[in-house]
């Protein structure tokens, strides 16, 4: 490793801490301009004047709203997160399930979803063209073309009303057995799958095509190498880069955009639990959700770049 | 026959033949399937209820931001797993009555201001402690605390001092209230160790179910109390279990596929299909909810009666029934009280007539359109209901202009602000609380504006009043009021749509919320 690479990850890392300030004011001016504030979404069509008066001095919301943004940003920084002000209940604690869970659900999504979609790419080039090129792309963009509710619904309606492989609700919770935790998520991961599915392949195909076309590719196959072999040896090492970056914005996309499906399974993760809160007005939670959302998509994108200047020979040996 | 049938009917109640079967037994008996059902289910009632086994609610109406705090609750899935948990000083019974569970006996001094609460012995308490007057008066003193956040500080504050000696609660009000006991039944009103002052949320209090499982927004467990003082009418299962299912389609899967045994909120469009699905039964019954359209009396236009009387003339309630609710409801007079409230009276039923408001329209001098807010959440429906009521108003020559507001921040910007909207009410449990909340002039709620002194009277008058038949002429006569010179336009009651599963018996149809008064769990039994 070179001093270069070590200089280049530095300047992403700080430029992402950057990012995420940049992100957290946005969030929070966001979470100023709705209609309404917090006291008065805790009491809904209940609110008096009186009782809107009493919840407001209560939970410091008379304050201007720079202090209250700087008052948080402190907190998050020593770790404290805050409690959520419609329940009284600490967010890091409540964050640290939910978050799980969405890692959890991502995870075995992705196991499936990510080498599915290489070696189906893979299959792709190597009958490009041909029928199987055009079933495997057909599926993969009709799939990715529904909306995922619509997958959803298709699912639970043959898995789990018609045939009752799978239980349609994923209610999981602390100490399930996880036999019984993969059986209740296999539902939504098939529904994350089919909805990630086509980019990532897609994008494998045109990357790795993109590599068939040059000298050396047409040499190793002048050598006599078998067409599998082309593609495994020389075509994807080269075509990496750019196939990593498209695994890493569907991994994000795993994890910041799965809240439709988590409200179509009734599954426990993060993005019910922000729109819970969304529609409660509670500031710090959406910001600590927002912020941690926010955090992952630029993680993500810091390891894709830094995987593709690895990878990328040129970037590892700058003249 | 019917001996054969009655027969038969207990031979599967106790196991000894199939549903199935005797379902095809009555049909060659001449029996239709309605009534089949109903005696199997009046049989199984009639032997007794089956202990063991766990059973599942998928509920609409959950938050991760629910809280076990009773003052707090607002939602359903709070309401009914407070009903698991919690146990009430009084209660309404499926009928209409009260129904006397931690207070033994309630009595009033003759002008109905001092009301005596006599403590029942011998109630436990989930922490094994016995329930005291203390532990009531403290529940209470909690409720109307001013800066209690409590959704029964309304009618809380009417009362003046709450004292606790021997095993009595002695109940001071400010003004003369003929019905404290009903106001008592409010499901915020859970007795709590100490009125939950300690620890507010802890979820202890002396119902069938002991909390084991509180995760808000996902799910609510709890095991039967052993030691519940009335265990052989509730607390029939070993386990309850509440699964937060907040959207309909997954919530009618997971009853389809058999995750749980019962659902709240079947949307009306899609009664009919489930209807089909084998060993699903649907739960309908009717309320005093209400889908209405607001007019501030005090603004114009809506300042002025004739208007307000061609308004009202000029929707279609029977269309609106049929369209929006599907028939799953029933037709709305204009004022907020129907048959689930005791002490109705029919009045006559106001039908749409296009050349009466016409003449009232004219007669009002109003020109040009009338604006009307609505949104999603107003009620299921209220887009199309609002654009139902645009059509049957044109016929009348009255042009309405729809506007479609966001969901969000609907009740705090347009609800109660603005003069003319679409809105819901849940109803209450009495006329004299439903008309003191949205009706006295005072009141926060009041949403039509209604401000008269005349009827404020009356809504006083018919509260001090112990008289029955004087009190039920009074409730007429301010019904009357409310329909022929208020703001509100009463298109339709709607029902309580539930669904049980296979298996599930017990139910008993309760008028004043959905899921048996949230007691469905508690009070249902898996068969055997």
């Amino acid at each position: 490793m070179s001093s270069p690479i070590l200089k280049l990850i530095a300047q992403r890392i700080a430029l992402g801490i950057l990012l995420l300030l940049a992100v957290s004011v946005l969030i929070f001016a966001g979470t100023q301009i709705l209609p309404g504030d917090v006291a008065q979404a805790i009491l809904g069509q209940s609110a008096t004047p009186e009782s809107l008066a009493n919840l407001r001095e209560q939970l410091g919301l008379n304050d201007p709203a720079y202090i209250r943004y700087f008052r948080w940003l402190g907190g998050v920084l020593t770790g404290d997160l805050g409690t959520a002000m419609s329940s009284g209940q600490d967010i890091a604690t409540s964050i640290k399930g939910r978050l799980w869970n969405t890692l959890f659900l991502a995870f075995w999504a992705a196991i499936v979803a990510v080498p599915l979609a290489i070696i189906l790419g893979l299959i792709a080039v190597r009958y490009r063209n041909g029928w199987v090129d055009k079933l495997i792309s057909g599926l993969a963009l009709a799939s990715t073309s529904f909306p995922e509710f619509f997958i959803g619904y298709v699912l639970v309606y043959f898995f789990a009303v018609k045939w009752q492989i799978f239980p349609g609700i994923s209610t999981v919770y602390d100490g399930m057995p996880f036999g019984e935790r993969m059986q209740a998520i296999a539902l939504p991961a098939t529904a994350l799958t089919l909805v990630v599915l086509a980019h990532m392949m897609r994008m494998t195909r045109a990357a790795i095509l993109n590599v068939m076309q040059s000298a050396y590719v047409e040499t190793a196959e002048l050598k006599g190498l078998s067409a599998f072999n082309v593609i495994r040896k020389h075509a994807f090492p080269n075509a990496i880069a750019p196939i990593i970056n498209v695994v890493m914005l569907n991994l994000a996309y795993l994890i910041v955009g799965v809240v439709v499906v988590e409200v179509i399974f009734v599954y426990p993760g993060m993005g019910q639990y922000l729109v819970d809160h969304v529609t409660k007005r509670d500031v710090p939670v959406v910001q600590a959700v927002g912020l941690i959302f926010a955090a992952v998509y630029i993680g993500l994108n810091i390891i894709a770049d830094i995987a593709a200047i690895v990878a990328n020979p040129r970037l590892r040996h700058p003249k | 026959m019917s001996n054969e049938l009655e027969f038969l009917s207990r031979r599967v109640a106790s196991g000894k033949l199939s549903r199935r079967d005797f379902l095809g037994r009555a049909a060659a008996l001449g029996v239709t399937a309605t009534f089949a059902n109903s005696l199997l289910s009046g049989a199984a009632r009639a032997a007794g209820p089956v202990k063991g086994g766990t059973l599942k609610a998928g509920l609409v109406g959950g938050e991760s931001t629910n809280s076990l705090d009773p003052a707090l609750f607002m939602t359903q899935v709070p309401f009914a797993f407070g009903k698991m948990w919690g146990e009430m000083i009084v209660e309404l019974s499926p009928e209409g009555k009260l129904e006397n569970r931690i207070a033994e006996e309630i009595g009033s001094s003759d002008d109905a201001k001092v009301w005596t609460l006599k403590i029942r012995d011998g109630v436990e308490f989930h922490n094994g402690k016995t329930v005291t007057a203390e532990d009531v008066a403290a529940t209470l003193e909690r409720h109307s605390d001013e800066k209690s956040k409590s959704g029964a500080l309304g009618y809380m504050k009417g009362i003046e001092t709450i004292k606790a000696s021997g095993k009595e609660v002695v109940l001071t009000l400010k003004e003369p209230n003929a019905d404290l006991p009903y106001l008592l039944s409010d499901y915020h009103l859970i007795v709590q160790p100490n009125g939950g002052k300690d620890k507010a949320d802890a979820g202890i209090s002396a119902g069938p179910y002991k909390v084991t499982t509180n995760e808000p927004g996902v799910r609510h467990g709890g095991e039967r109390f052993a030691n519940y003082w009335q265990g052989d009418k509730m607390g029939h299962a070993d386990q309850i279990e509440i699964i937060v299912i907040n959207d309909a389609t997954a919530r009618t899967a997971a009853l389809q596929g058999g995750q749980v045994n019962m659902i709240n909120r079947v949307e009306p469009k899609i009664v009919d299909l489930i209807k089909r699905v084998p060993g699903v039964t649907i739960r309908n019954h009717s309320g005093p909810g209400h889908y209405v359209f607001i007019m501030h009396c005090n603004t114009a236009p809506f300042d002025n009666n004739d208007l307000r009387m061609a308004l009202k003339l000029a929707i279609d309630r029977e269309e609106m029934l049929n369209k929006v609710l599907r028939g799953y409801g029933s037709l709305g007079n204009d004022f907020p009280i129907n048959a689930a409230y005791p002490l109705f009276t029919e009045i006559e039923q106001r039908k749409y007539d296009p050349d009466k408001a016409k003449f009232h329209y004219k007669k009002s001098g109003h020109d040009g359109s009338i604006l009307l807010r609505t949104s999603d959440v107003a009620f299921p429906g209220a887009v199309d209901a609002a654009q139902l009521f645009q059509q049957s108003a044109a016929k009348a020559g009255i042009t309405l202009e729809v506007k479609r507001e966001p969901g969000d921040g609907y009740w705090s910007e347009v609800w109660n602000k603005q003069p003319f909207c679409a809105s819901y009410w849940g109803g209450r449990s009495t006329q004299d609380q439903m008309y003191s909340t949205a009706y006295l002039s005072t009141a926060d709620w009041n949403d039509t504006r209604f401000k008269r002194p005349d009827f404020d009277k009356m809504v006083l008058a018919a509260r001090a009043e112990l008289d029955e038949a004087k009190r039920k002429a009074m409730y007429h006569d301010m019904a009357v009021m409310v329909r022929d010179e208020g703001g509100l336009i009463l298109p339709m009651f709607n029902q309580f749509i539930d669904a049980t599963g296979a298996k599930v018996d017990g139910w008993v149809d309760d008028p004043h919320q959905e899921l048996m008064n949230g007691y469905a769990l508690a009070k249902c039994w898996l068969q055997a």
